[in-house]
C-alpha cells in the first residue's frame, strides 16, 4: 500500500511538470498544444542519444536541452502560431487552428523522431533502489521527484514574485486586459509558450532515466498532460500540481492492482468524472 | 386601468467568485413600459441584462416573465418564452447572409416558422428596422448601424413579449442616433416592453418611461428620467464618469 | 436557410451510378485502392456533417469503426450470427457510444470534445485487449464470409450514397440550419431559441452510427480481427485529413479530397513507407496555413473574387 503511495507521488512529480508546461502554454498562450508529449519525447530522445552516444549524464544533457528546447519553442511560436493567432477572429477559432497546426507539428516530429531512433530507446541511470520508508525505490524516480520538486517551486515564485511573472499570471487571466494595462501580450504569450515547452523537454529528460520510450508514445502523455491540467483548472498552477498528484497516485493504484494495461482508462475515468461534474477543474473559473 | 407587470425582478445578487457584480437588485416592469437601466461603467447594468436572457444563472434572487420564473433556465428556454435581446459587442453569424441572420430568429422563436414564411417575417422586419440591403447580401460588408439593425431585426423576428437592448445606441454618429432612437420609439409606439441599457442620456429622456439606476452592483434610484437624472446621488456616481 | 439543391443531388446520383461501375472495370490492386478510397468518402463525408458545422473536431472515427468492426467479429466467431445481423446490429451500438461522448462532452466548449476523442481510440484499445486477454482467453476473431472486395465495394458505396443523402436532407432542415448558427456563434444560438446540445448531439450519434456501420463492412476484409488492427487512431487523422482537405464547407467536399489524396496516401506508403507520419503531418501543416477551407472552400474564394472583378 505504502509502495503504491511513494510510487505514485514519485511519478506525479514528473507528470506535473510536463502538465506545468501545457498550462503555460495553453493558459498563458492560449495554444492547445497537441504536439506536447512530442516535446517531451525529443527531450528524452536527447538524453538518450547523449548518454549511449556522448557518455553524458542525463542531468546535464537537462541543462543543455532546456535553452534549446526554450529558443525551439519560441521560433515555433513566432513563425507558426503568431500568424494563427493573427487571423483569428474568437477564441474558437483559434482553438481548432492550433489543434490542427500543433496536431500537423506533432506528426512531423514523430517522422523526425523515428528516422533518429525507430525503436525503443531506454537506458539504465541511476537505477540503484533506494530505501524510502520501508519501501523500495529506484534512486533515479527519486532524483527525477527532487528537481521537478525544484523547477516547480522555481516556477510559482518566478509566476507570484517577480514582475515579468505577474505579466504572465496577467495575460493568462485576460489578455485583452493585460493589453489594456501596458503588457506585452504577444512578447509574453511568445515566452510562456517557449518557457512551457523548455519544462516539457525537461520533463522528458527526467522521465526517460526510468521509463522505456519510443517515439510514438508521445501522444499518451499528451493526454495525460491535457487532463492533468483541465483537473487542475486552466492557468492555475496549484490546481495543476494537484491534479497531477491524484493522477499519479491513481495510475499508480491501478497498474499496480489491476492492469498496466489500464492506466490509460483509469486516466479517462477521472476526465469522465470532471466533464460531467466540474468542467472546470478544481481551481479554474465556472465557463460562461 | 392597472399595467401588468411583464418581468419582475426580485431581490436578484450576482457573484463571480469574490466579486458581486449584482446585488440585491428589485424592480418591475409593466406591460408596454420602456425601462431604462442606467449607470456609470461596471456597474452591473449588463449583467442583470444577462441574468434576465438567462446567459448566466442568479446567484441569488428570482427573476419572472408573467408571473412564471425564468431565472437559472436555460438560455433557449426563455428565449422561446418570449424575451429577445442585442447584445453590447454585436454578435452576427459569420458566413451566413444578412436574411440568414435575421430569419435565425423566427425559426426558433416560440413561432418556429419554417420556408416561405418564416422569409417573409424576416424581410418585414428587415423593413421594420430601415435595413435597407439586398437579402443575401454577405454580413460582413454592413456598416455598424446597420449590422446593429440586423440584431435587432432578428430580435423582432421571434415575436418578443420583451426586448432587451444592450447599449444599443452605443457608436452611433449623430445622424444615426436620431434614427436610432427614431426606431426605438416607433417599437414603444407599437407598444412593446422594452428595457434599454444605455449611456446615452439624451435617448435616456426621450424614450423611458421609469428608469433604474445602477451603481456597484446595487440599484440607487429608480423613478422617471428627470426625477432620477436630478438625484444628487446619480450624479455624484456618476462623477469621474466619460460618458454624457 | 436551406442549403444544396435537386440540381446537387441529381450530379451526385449521376456520379454514384458510374461509381458503381468500378469493380466491372477494375481489379486486384486497383480495386483495393477504390474500396479504400469508397470508404474515406462515407467516414469523411459522415465526420464533415458534424464536424463541419459545429467546428468540433472529431477524433473519434477509429473507436466508431474498431467497434464496430470488433463486435460484429464477436458476433460472428462467438456467437455464430450471421453476417447481415451482426451489420445491422452494430451501428446502434456506434449511436449509443456517441450519444454518451456527446452527452459528456458536447455541452462543453469544444475543446474538451477534441482532447476526449483524441485518445478514446487508444482507450477503448486497451480496455478491449484488457478484457479479451483476461476473460474471454486469447483466442481470434475469424470472420469468414464469401464476400470479396467487389461486395465490400458496393456496400460501401451504398453507405456512402445513404449519408450523402441523410446529409441532403439535414441540409435543407431546421437542424441543419441550427449546426450553421451554432458554428456561427453558439451564444447567439441559444439566445434565438436553439438547444444546442441536443442539436450537437443527435449529429454526432449520425457519426457514430455510419463510423461503426463502415467498420462492421470492412471487417471481412481483413479476415482475422485482433484489437491492435481494427482500433488504430491512425484512421481518425485520415478522415479529418481528407475531409478537411476538400473542405468541410460543403457537403461534397469530402468528395474532392478523397480521390487525389487515396492515391497520394497509395504512392507515400508504397515508395516512403518510413515517412508516412512526416507526410500526414506536412498535409496537416499545408491545410492549416494555405486551405483553411479546403479545395473547395479556396476555389470557391477564387470564384468570388472573378466575380467581383468582373462586375
Amino acid at each position: 500500500m505504502l509502495d503504491i503511495v511513494i510510487s505514485g507521488l514519485l511519478l506525479s512529480g514528473t507528470y506535473a511538470l510536463v502538465a506545468l508546461g501545457l498550462n503555460l502554454q495553453y493558459g498563458v498562450s492560449r495554444i492547445m498544444n497537441l504536439a506536447n508529449g512530442e516535446m517531451l519525447v525529443l527531450g528524452a530522445l536527447a538524453a538518450f542519444w547523449m548518454f549511449t552516444v556522448g557518455k553524458l549524464n542525463p542531468y546535464l544533457t537537462m541543462v543543455l536541452a532546456a535553452p534549446l528546447a526554450f529558443v525551439g519553442n519560441w521560433l515555433i511560436y513566432r513563425f507558426l502560431l503568431r500568424p494563427l493567432v493573427s487571423r483569428s477572429k474568437n477564441q474558437g477559432q483559434l482553438e481548432v487552428d492550433s489543434i490542427l497546426a500543433t496536431f500537423g507539428m506533432s506528426f512531423i516530429l514523430i517522422g523526425i523522431m523515428i528516422s533518429i531512433e525507430g525503436g525503443f530507446f531506454a537506458y539504465k541511470y541511476l537505477s540503484i533502489p533506494i530505501e524510502i520508508l520501508g519501501t523500495k525505490a529506484s534512486l533515479s524516480r527519486i532524483v527525477a521527484f527532487a528537481v521537478a520538486c525544484c523547477i516547480g517551486l522555481a516556477l510559482y515564485l518566478w509566476l507570484n514574485r517577480s514582475r515579468t511573472g505577474m505579466a504572465v499570471r496577467a495575460v493568462a487571466v485576460s489578455p485583452q486586459s493585460a493589453l489594456l494595462v501596458g503588457i506585452n501580450v504577444p512578447k509574453i504569450s511568445a515566452l510562456a509558450f517557449a518557457l512551457g515547452g523548455a519544462i516539457t523537454a525537461v520533463g522528458g529528460v527526467l522521465i526517460s532515466t526510468f521509463i522505456t520510450l519510443d517515439a510514438s508514445i508521445g501522444v499518451i502523455f499528451t493526454m495525460k498532460a491535457l487532463i492533468i491540467v483541465i483537473m487542475g483548472g486552466v492557468g492555475d498552477t496549484r490546481g495543476v500540481i494537484i491534479a497531477a498528484v491524484i493522477l499519479g497516485l491513481v495510475e499508480t493504484t491501478v497498474a499496480t492492482l489491476i492492469d498496466p494495461g489500464l492506466t490509460l482508462a483509469a486516466a479517462y475515468l477521472i476526465f469522465l468524472a470532471i466533464l460531467l461534474f466540474r468542467p472546470q477543474g478544481l481551481f479554474g473559473r465556472k465557463p460562461t | 386601468m392597472m399595467a401588468r407587470t411583464m418581468l419582475r425582478v426580485e431581490r436578484v445578487t450576482k457573484r463571480f467568485g469574490g466579486l458581486v457584480a449584482v446585488d440585491g437588485l428589485s424592480f418591475d416592469v409593466n406591460e408596454r413600459e420602456v425601462l431604462g437601466i442606467i449607470g456609470p461603467n461596471g456597474s452591473g447594468k449588463t449583467t442583470m441584462l444577462n441574468m434576465m436572457s438567462g446567459a448566466f444563472k442568479p446567484s441569488e434572487g428570482f427573476i419572472s416573465l408573467s408571473d412564471r420564473q425564468i431565472s437559472g433556465k436555460a438560455a433557449q428556454t426563455i428565449a422561446r418564452a418570449g424575451v429577445g435581446r442585442t447584445f453590447q459587442l454585436v454578435r452576427l453569424l459569420p458566413g451566413l447572409t444578412v436574411l440568414e441572420n435575421v430569419v435565425a430568429g423566427a425559426v426558433f422563436g416560440h413561432r418556429r416558422q419554417w420556408g416561405q414564411s418564416a422569409k417573409m417575417m424576416a424581410l418585414r422586419m428587415m423593413d421594420r428596422v430601415n435595413l435597407n440591403i439586398a437579402p443575401n447580401a454577405p454580413i460582413s460588408e454592413l456598416t455598424y448601424i446597420d449590422q446593429k439593425r440586423v440584431e435587432l431585426a432578428r430580435a423582432l423576428c421571434g415575436e418578443p413579449n420583451i426586448l432587451l437592448l444592450d447599449e444599443w445606441l452605443a457608436g452611433l454618429n449623430p445622424t444615426e442616433l436620431e434614427a436610432g432612437i427614431d426606431l426605438i420609439k416607433t417599437l414603444q409606439d407599437e407598444g412593446r416592453t422594452i428595457i434599454l441599457v444605455e449611456h446615452v442620456m439624451g435617448a435616456i429622456r426621450s424614450l423611458c418611461d421609469k428608469c433604474v439606476v445602477m451603481a456597484s452592483g446595487a440599484k440607487i434610484a429608480e423613478g422617471s428620467p428627470e426625477h432620477v437624472l436630478a438625484d444628487p446621488e446619480v450624479i455624484r456616481a456618476y462623477l469621474g464618469d466619460e460618458d454624457e | 436557410m436551406i442549403r444544396g439543391s435537386f440540381t446537387e443531388l441529381l450530379i451526385i446520383a449521376l456520379l454514384a451510378a458510374f461509381a458503381a461501375t468500378v469493380p466491372l472495370i477494375a481489379n486486384g490492386y486497383w480495386l483495393s485502392v477504390c474500396v479504400t478510397g469508397m470508404m474515406y468518402i462515407a467516414l469523411a463525408t459522415s465526420w464533415s456533417m458534424f464536424s463541419g458545422p459545429t467546428h468540433y473536431i472529431s477524433l473519434a472515427t477509429a473507436a466508431f469503426f474498431g467497434l464496430g468492426g470488433y463486435l460484429l467479429a464477436t458476433g460472428m466467431s462467438d456467437y455464430q450470427q450471421p453476417f447481415w445481423l451482426m451489420l445491422a446490429i452494430v451501428p446502434f451500438t456506434g449511436a449509443v457510444l456517441a450519444a454518451l461522448i456527446g452527452l459528456a462532452t458536447l455541452r462543453l466548449s469544444g475543446v474538451y470534445f477534441v482532447i476526449f476523442t483524441l485518445g478514446l481510440a487508444e482507450m477503448i484499445r486497451n480496455l478491449v485487449s484488457w478484457i479479451q486477454n483476461n476473460f474471454l482467453g486469447s483466442r481470434g476473431l475469424y470472420v469468414l464470409t464469401d464476400y470479396t472486395e467487389k461486395h465490400i465495394y458496393w456496400m460501401l458505396l451504398a453507405v456512402a450514397a445513404t449519408v450523402y443523402m441523410l446529409g441532403w436532407l439535414i441540409n435543407r432542415s431546421r437542424l441543419g440550419f441550427s449546426l450553421r448558427i451554432i458554428g456561427g456563434d453558439e451564444t447567439v444560438a441559444r439566445h434565438v431559441g436553439i438547444n444546442t446540445a441536443t442539436a450537437k448531439v443527435i449529429l454526432f450519434i449520425t457519426t457514430g452510427f455510419f463510423g461503426a456501420l463502415v467498420g462492421g463492412i470492412l471487417a471481412p476484409r481483413y479476415s482475422y480481427i485482433e484489437p491492435n488492427q481494427v482500433f488504430s487512431p491512425q484512421l481518425s487523422f485520415l478522415v479529418v485529413i481528407v475531409a478537411l482537405l476538400g473542405g468541410s464547407g460543403r457537403l461534397w467536399g469530402p468528395l474532392v479530397g478523397v480521390i487525389p489524396f487515396t492515391i497520394l496516401w497509395e504512392l507515400v506508403q508504397t515508395y516512403f513507407p518510413n515517412q508516412t507520419t512526416l507526410f500526414l503531418g506536412v498535409v496537416f501543416l499545408v491545410i492549416v496555413y494555405f486551405l483553411p477551407h479546403g479545395v473547395v472552400g479556396r476555389l470557391e474564394q477564387i470564384l468570388k473574387q472573378v466575380r467581383k472583378r468582373r462586375s
